[in-house]
């Protein structure tokens, strides 16, 4: 794939939004100075702050942005509906389920994999549980409708873990994990989401050729060589592998995967197959930017990614619906 | 060796057979119309030559048992148009129908790198054969439903494949558009291509096929010229139907009258 001037202009965006965010903080930082913290011959001071301290938070924006975004991207070219996202549909809460269930039952002590591969495992269950649903002939709203069954259902049964919990210490953690944030996370944090992200991205970027020529209906695009099984495997996979993955550390941030495709589709000539990539630079872009805003914004306590997402997100996705009403539901 | 051939196909559903029996030969340049009320098993006929529905008998595409293809190499052998307008997404008519090479591309990371001269060339020809090639920087979704039947079926004829299947081509469109794709069918028959017709309109499958093919409740009733098929008899038993025929310019014509 040639990089297109969009894909460039993205990471251009993201590059510069990191390295200011690389320089905010209690001691703020001039560009040079985080450049010399990041690459070593700054300070030393330097880099400490930024390599350990705020380098996790913005590679981790990286991660779940991208994630995110090229899930949307990829869910929403495979389902042929707009709506399409792991939030809305109930893939994060449901990889949130399995990450509450992983601690629950203390399996994170045995192993630190536990809590990802629980929230890869439930969030894999609830994508094939959506797709078995358009196979039988599902329309967009009943899809919809299903994910907000499936966030329900795994929001309660994420309540009842947490009514029983034994201690109410550990509670508040989760609660206030399940509202999805990047702050205070480690490279730890990073390294056990990363080769999954990765996969998964990989697993979404392949199918990216096969998307293209389901604009046309799953039947004519099976009779010019897509294999649909392959491809619904490729994509169930690699979004499960990647949004449980980044769950299981920032909690459910949602609405990135419904914002960005739709507002870079246009830029791609609405090809599904061009959309992964920028999708999931834009993601990335979206989520630093909100996380920057947060820190940026005075509040007397920081807020979280999760809420401000939403609050920017469900408007959107409301003033998306009522637009497109007559010709998508 | 005829281009593809059907014997004995049979399609089961639930248990329910859609398809029985069916065998035919279809050969190059001819154009075959496949006629039968709604619910003769039609479209699911077409959808098994395919691949796209599990069936038995024995179907063989230019001798070789096309289920044993790569799934490209068959993409390339025969083309499919659906009866289903299910076109997603505002793309331009001109990238609609450049997915019809898709069989021919390389490797994905290409890009857009796969399509190459012989593409384009493919491309705009089809565009042009349709008339829709003034209509290829507009959006799909901008279009009026006889313009985007022409795009979609544009998109069948890049691929240039030797055997195409098409299911209800012309029942979107208005009567000049109707006769001009019958037209521009048969003139690929006439280039050495073979095409199946799924077809509801029997003035049309009289006036423009060599041969027809008339199923009821997924069974074959009769099968050769359209004035051996397209009897007084079978219309009543078929269709219920009663037909006014004659002779125009030296072809015969029908043209279904009242019920019976």
């Amino acid at each position: 794939m040639r990089p297109s001037p969009l894909n460039l202009l993205l990471l251009g965006l993201l590059m510069t939004l990191s390295l200011l965010s690389l320089g905010l903080g209690e001691a703020p930082l001039r560009p040079g100075e985080v450049l010399g913290g990041l690459l070593g011959w700054g300070a030393e001071e330097h880099r400490l702050i930024v390599r350990q301290i705020r380098l996790p938070r913005v590679v981790l924006a990286w991660l779940v942005g991208a994630t995110l975004g090229m899930s949307g991207a990829a869910l929403q070219g495979l389902l042929r509906n707009p709506l399409a996202e792991p939030g809305l549909l109930g893939i994060s809460a449901s990889a949130g389920l399995g990450a509450v269930v992983a601690l629950y039952f203390g399996l994170g002590a045995l192993t630190l994999w536990a809590v990802p591969l629980a929230a890869m495992g439930f969030a894999l269950l609830a994508t094939s549980i959506l797709y078995a649903l358009t196979r039988a002939g599902a329309t967009n709203l009943t899809l919809i409708l299903a994910g907000i069954a499936l966030s329900s259902l795994a929001a309660a049964l994420t309540s009842l873990a947490l009514n029983l919990a034994p201690t109410p210490s550990g509670v508040q953690d989760i609660v206030l994990w399940l509202l999805g944030s990047i702050a205070d996370r480690s490279f730890d944090d990073i390294w056990l989401s990363l080769p999954f992200v990765v996969l998964g991205l990989g697993l979404l970027l392949t199918s990216a050729p096969a998307l293209e020529l389901l604009a046309l209906g799953e039947g004519e695009a099976s009779t010019l060589g897509v294999d649909m099984t392959r491809l619904r495997g490729l994509i169930i996979l690699g979004s499960a592998l990647g949004v449980g993955a980044v769950v299981a550390v920032t909690g459910a941030i949602g609405f990135v995967g419904l914002v960005v495709p739709h507002l870079l589709r246009r830029f791609v000539d609405y090809r599904p197959g061009r959309l992964l990539l920028p999708s999931a630079l834009g993601g990335a872009l979206l989520v630093l930017a909100a996380d920057l805003a947060i820190r940026l914004i005075d509040t007397p306590r920081e807020l979280m990614l999760g809420v401000v997402t939403a609050l920017v997100g469900a408007p959107f996705f409301l003033a998306l619906v009522l637009r497109s009403r007559r010709d998508m539901l | 060796m005829s281009l593809l051939e059907a014997s004995a196909l049979q399609v089961r559903l639930g248990g329910k057979p859609l398809v029985r029996d069916l065998s035919f030969a279809l050969d190059a340049g001819e154009l075959l119309g496949l006629i039968g009320p709604n619910g003769a098993g039609k479209s699911t006929a077409l959808k098994a030559l395919v691949q796209l529905l599990p069936h038995s008998g024995a179907i063989r595409l230019d001798g070789r048992d096309p289920a044993t293809l790569p799934a490209r190499e068959r993409g390339r052998r025969i083309a499919y148009l659906s009866q289903n307008d299910s076109l997603q997404w505002p793309i331009s008519v001109r990238d609609l129908v450049a997915l019809g090479r898709h069989p021919y591309r390389g490797s994905w990371w290409r890009g857009d790198g796969g399509l190459g001269r012989r593409d384009d060339e493919a491309i705009d020809k089809a565009l042009r054969a349709t008339d829709v090639w003034h209509l290829r920087g507009r959006k799909v979704t901008e279009l009026s439903g006889g313009e985007r039947a022409r795009a979609r079926l544009a998109r069948v004829l890049a691929v240039e494949a030797p055997v195409i299947l098409a299911d209800e081509p012309v029942a979107a469109l208005d009567p000049r558009h109707q006769l001009r794709v019958m037209e521009l069918l048969r003139a690929q028959s006439r280039q050495g291509r073979g095409l199946i017709l799924v077809l509801h309109d029997l003035t049309l499958a009289s006036r423009f096929c060599d041969r027809l093919l008339l199923l009821d409740r997924g069974r074959p009733v009769a099968s050769g010229t359209p004035d051996t098929v397209l009897t007084q008899p079978h219309l009543r038993a078929v269709y219920g139907i009663r037909a006014v025929s004659g002779r125009h310019q030296g072809q015969d014509y029908l043209l279904p009258w009242e019920c019976v």
